[in-house]
Parts: structure tokens; sequence; C-alpha cells
């Protein structure tokens, strides 16, 4: 699959129905405010990725890359992200339900434990407040290609998700064998050709080989495979992964231990609920 | 250089006995250049004014900068008439639109249509060249700098920097600064709080040391109450980045098509009143008077 032919389908990929339906009332209501806009991009990763390829666009010439909604909006304006998001909605809605047998609601539970989860690992390690919005980010789209696989590429993607399933195999493998490139490679090749900051390329293409040097790609490693043993959403992969030796040095501890400190989970779980319902 | 202001009031024209002191017509900054480069920001109805007092037998070569898209910054194009005449060059520039991704010809082409205008852009006799500006990004009039910089407003709206003959100016375009829009107790406050002053800081650097300072000053503080968000800015944050900047003349524009001469007058009054020790002049812009820096 090439670069040019997924940056083409994203351009008329359909966002998530319930933040499409949450941007048109938004955007009928003078008075809703701008938080509640930037909520619900934030929650969906359609919108997310479409928002931060036009801002990290060579066009605003930004001295520095933009990885979050919030930053977004600081630069361009509400109104104007308000907008695109209106025009992201206007293509219309994913299918809850698609050819590939994907199933995008528990795909979105997923995606959006992995970036509270990550956002939490990341404070927890001591990030700096204003990078924690990067967390999100990156938990939010590191499955990024596995959403334009079931809608462009559904017959391969099923097949994947298919041996994945029957043989207990990581899903990244299957989908190298039926569609010639994992999902990993496929959201960092776009991240890239968008211009997105280095580390969130980085992240989203490692996020199952975390390299010794990134927290970032250490912490989005670890919150996703906490999000597949609590079985919050589900993204087709039914392997939870061992740390590599980089991880547990860093976090010096086993993933059960990892889910212990974080202690209780439940907000986070209702608030992505919310989202999706 | 020397500036003249063709329009000052925002968002409508508003002709009348109430604002003859003022004028009337929408944005519109003629600025000149010591070797005499026309060099216009924005092109509200007073470039039609601006036009009329261009000499008919000579040739026009115009440098139309847009701030922003909204009508009364555009209205006025398909009325500047040197668009009508052979061997006049005009060139506009302006910023992508996000949303459309196109750039600043769309607002000529999409005012030129048959149903909104009697001629289309194919039957002008000017020359039109369009030229799409990145924030950040120097252009050159002569021996004019032209310097954009991204600023708040319901749309891309971009604040200009002029840096010319040694002087320099700034115009904000319409410009509400960025502020935060969660409260204090919201988790995320404190980090959209750090964008916030960065954006600001960033702003001010761009004004930085500029011998006129031309701000969107459309409110009170007390009407701002119930306009934030709209897109404008108000007497005070004009003063405080008129300090901030360490401008020399703080020129307040964009008048509420609402306030008469009188008000006008009133409220200069109390400003130049209530900020004596003020390092800057604090001027109303008004049409048609010639400024040299």
């Amino acid at each position: 699959m090439h670069i040019d032919e997924l940056v083409t389908l994203v351009e008329k990929m359909p966002a998530f129905p319930n933040s499409v339906q949450r941007v048109v009332e938004l955007a009928s209501d003078i008075n809703s405010s701008g938080k509640d806009i930037v909520v619900v991009i934030e929650s969906d990763p359609v919108m997310t990725v479409k928002i931060l390829k036009a801002i990290n666009s060579p066009f605003y010439g930004l001295p520095r890359k933009i990885n979050s909604i919030q930053r977004a909006v600081v630069h361009i304006g509400i109104n104007t992200i308000k907008n695109m998001a209106l025009s992201v909605a206007a293509i219309g809605v994913l299918k809850p339900h698609n050819k590939a047998g994907f199933d995008t609601g528990k795909f979105l539970l997923h995606s959006l434990m992995t970036a509270a989860i990550c956002k939490k690992l990341g404070e927890t390690m001591g990030v700096p407040q204003n990078e924690l919005s990067d967390y999100y980010v990156a938990g939010l789209l590191h499955d990024f290609g596995k959403v334009v696989f079931a809608e462009f590429k559904a017959e391969a993607f099923k097949q994947s998700l298919q041996k994945s399933a029957e043989q207990q195999l990581p899903l990244h493998h299957c989908e190298n064998e039926f569609i010639g490139i994992d999902h990993s490679q496929a959201g960092a090749l776009l991240a890239e050709k968008w211009a997105f900051d280095a580390s969130l390329v980085e992240a989203i293409n490692h996020h199952h080989t975390p390299p010794q040097s990134s927290l970032l790609t250490q912490c989005l490693f670890v919150a996703n495979q906490v999000s597949k043993q609590l079985g919050i959403g589900d993204a087709g992969n039914p392997i939870v992964e061992a740390f590599p030796e980089a991880v547990s040095a860093h976090f010096g501890m086993d993933l059960n231990e990892v889910i212990e400190s974080l202690g209780d989970l439940s907000t986070l779980k209702s608030e992505a609920l919310s989202f999706i319902h | 250089m020397k500036l003249i202001f063709r329009g000052v009031r925002g968002s409508i024209p508003t002709p009348g006995p109430g604002t003859v002191k003022y004028g009337g017509n929408t944005t519109c900054i003629e600025i000149r250049t010591a070797s005499n480069e026309l060099i216009i920001l924005d092109a509200g109805t007073g470039i039609h004014a601006l036009a009329q007092r261009l000499n008919p037998r000579e040739t026009v070569n115009a440098h139309i900068f847009i701030t922003h898209t909204h009508w009364d910054h555009i209205q006025g194009l398909p009325f500047f008439m040197p668009i009508f005449m052979p061997n006049n060059l005009i060139n506009i520039y302006g910023g992508i639109d996000p949303v459309t991704n196109e750039g600043i010809q769309r607002s000529m082409g999409v005012q030129l249509q048959y149903s909104f205008f009697p001629i289309r852009e194919a039957e002008l006799k000017a020359k039109l060249n369009y030229h799409t500006l990145l924030p950040g990004k120097t252009v050159s009039v002569g021996e004019a700098r032209i310097t954009p910089t991204l600023l708040n407003h319901p749309v891309l709206n971009f604040g200009y920097r002029i840096d010319c003959d040694g002087q320099s100016l700034f115009f904000t375009g319409d410009y509400e600064p960025v502020y935060n829009i969660y409260s204090p107790e919201d988790p995320d406050h404190d980090e959209y709080q750090s964008y916030v002053e960065a954006k600001l800081a960033e702003v001010a650097q761009a004004m930085s040391d500029v011998d006129a300072l031309i701000v969107d000053a459309s409110y009170t503080d007390e009407e701002y109450r119930s306009k934030q968000g709209w897109g404008h800015g108000t007497y005070r944050s004009a003063l405080s980045m008129a300090a901030q900047a360490h401008a020399k003349k703080l020129f307040l524009t964009h008048h509420d098509p609402c306030r008469s001469d009188r008000q006008l007058d009133r409220i200069h009054q109390q400003l130049q009143q209530e900020n004596r020790d003020a390092p800057f002049d604090i001027l109303m812009a008004r049409e048609g008077i010639e400024y040299t820096l």
C-alpha cells in the first residue's frame, strides 16, 4: 500500500458518529463554549488528525509542531477549529460495523482509554504539564492506521483480524502478511507526511517496539498493554505483550504492578464511555 | 512612511451626520513609503475613497495586504477603480484559509460573480497577482519589508508589521487577544494558560518597538463582557499591548458602527486623562488625516 494512496484515502475518511452529532449540535448553538468543542474533537481520532494535519501544514509555518488541539486553538482560534470540525463532520459518519468486521465503537473506547492512561503514566513519570497533551494525543492516534485499513482495505484487514484471533498472533504481524504494511507503520507514514512532531511520529511507529530513548513511546506501549489487559475497548489485537527490557528498566514494575499503581480507573472508563454513547 | 486612514469603522459602513469627523468607511489604510510605493492594508469600503485620490493619468502599482476575509475588510476590492484600467498592476496578499484550504484569490473570485456583481474577474483590465503569505515569512515591496503574524479572530487573520525607511508600524487587523477558555478550577486551565502566554509573548515580539501601532479597539470593558469571543479587542487591551510593545504612537481603530463622533471624542478624552503617564501618544484613527511617522 503506497503512502500517497493512504493520504488520499484519509481525506475522505468520515468521523465517529457521536462526535459528528455533537459538533453539529454545538455549531448550532451560539452560546456553546470553546472547551466543549475541544473535548469533542479530542475524543475523535479522525477529527484530531485532520485538524493537526491542517495546522501543521507549511502554510502556518509554526516554529514548533503542534501535537494538541488546545494548542491549535490558541494559534488559529476556536471559531476556525469549530469550522474545521464541522467540515470533517460534513463528510459523514463512520459505520459502527464495516466490511472488515471491525467494531469502531470498541476501537474508539480502546483509543480513548489508551490516551487517558498514557497521559496519566506521563504524569506519574514527572512529565511537565504542558507536554501531557502530547501523551494523550499519542494514545488517541496510535492505532489510527487500523481504522484506515477497516475503511479502505476491508478484505485484507478482515483476514488479518481473523488470523490474529484464531491463532492468537499479534495483529500487526498478520497485517504485514495480508496488507504488506502494519497499522503502526501506516499511522507513522501518515503522521510524517503531515509533518507532525517527530516524537509523535516515533511513538506511533514504535508503539509495539518501544526504543530505549523515548519516554513517550514507552508510556504509550504500557498504556496500550494496560488497556488490553483490562479489556476496556477492543482494537482487534488479542495479545498482551510482555514488557521489553527498556520498559521494565524505566518503570521498574511488571504489568500488574503498573495497573495496581494506576489505582481506580473507573472514572477514566466512564469518561471514555460518555464520548461513545 | 506616511500613513492615511481611508476607513476606520468595523463591521459596516456608517455614513451620516454622526460620523462626519472620524468617518464611516470600513477598514482601509494607505501607506506611502519614501520611494512612493503604495501599500494598502485591507480593502474595506475606504479603498474607494483612496482610489479617488489617485492620479487617473498615472499607472497604478498597488500592493494590497488583506488581514482577513470578513466583508468589512474586502468589500471595497471590486470598487477599487484601478482594477478596471489596463496597464495597472494590482498585487493582493493574504493567507490560506485552513477550512477551505484556499488562498486570497477566493475573496475576489467569490465577490465577482454575476449574482453579486456585474463584472467577472476575467473581465477586469488590470493585471492582478495574488500572493499567499506564510506567518513569520517576510515579503518585500520596494524597500518595505512586510511580516505577517497569526492573530486570533473568528477567521484566519494576519497582523502586519511593516519596516521601511528606518521606521515601523504594526496593524492588527481584527484581533481579540487570545484568552483562556477554561476556568481556574478546570484541570486543563494551567496547561492552556501556558499556551496563551506563549502566544501573547509571540505577538508582543512581532509588534515590538514600532513607531505606530494600529489596533482593533472596538469595545469598552463593559461592552466586552457580553462580547467575549466575538474577535475584537478593547481600549484597555490596546493600551496594554502598546505598553508591552514600547510603541511610540497608538492608533485605535475599528470603531463600533454604533459609536458617534461625540462618543468617540468622549472616549478619547477619557483615555488621555486616565493615561497621562503613558509613554506613547493615544490617537483615534480618523479618515483622511495624514500622519508622517
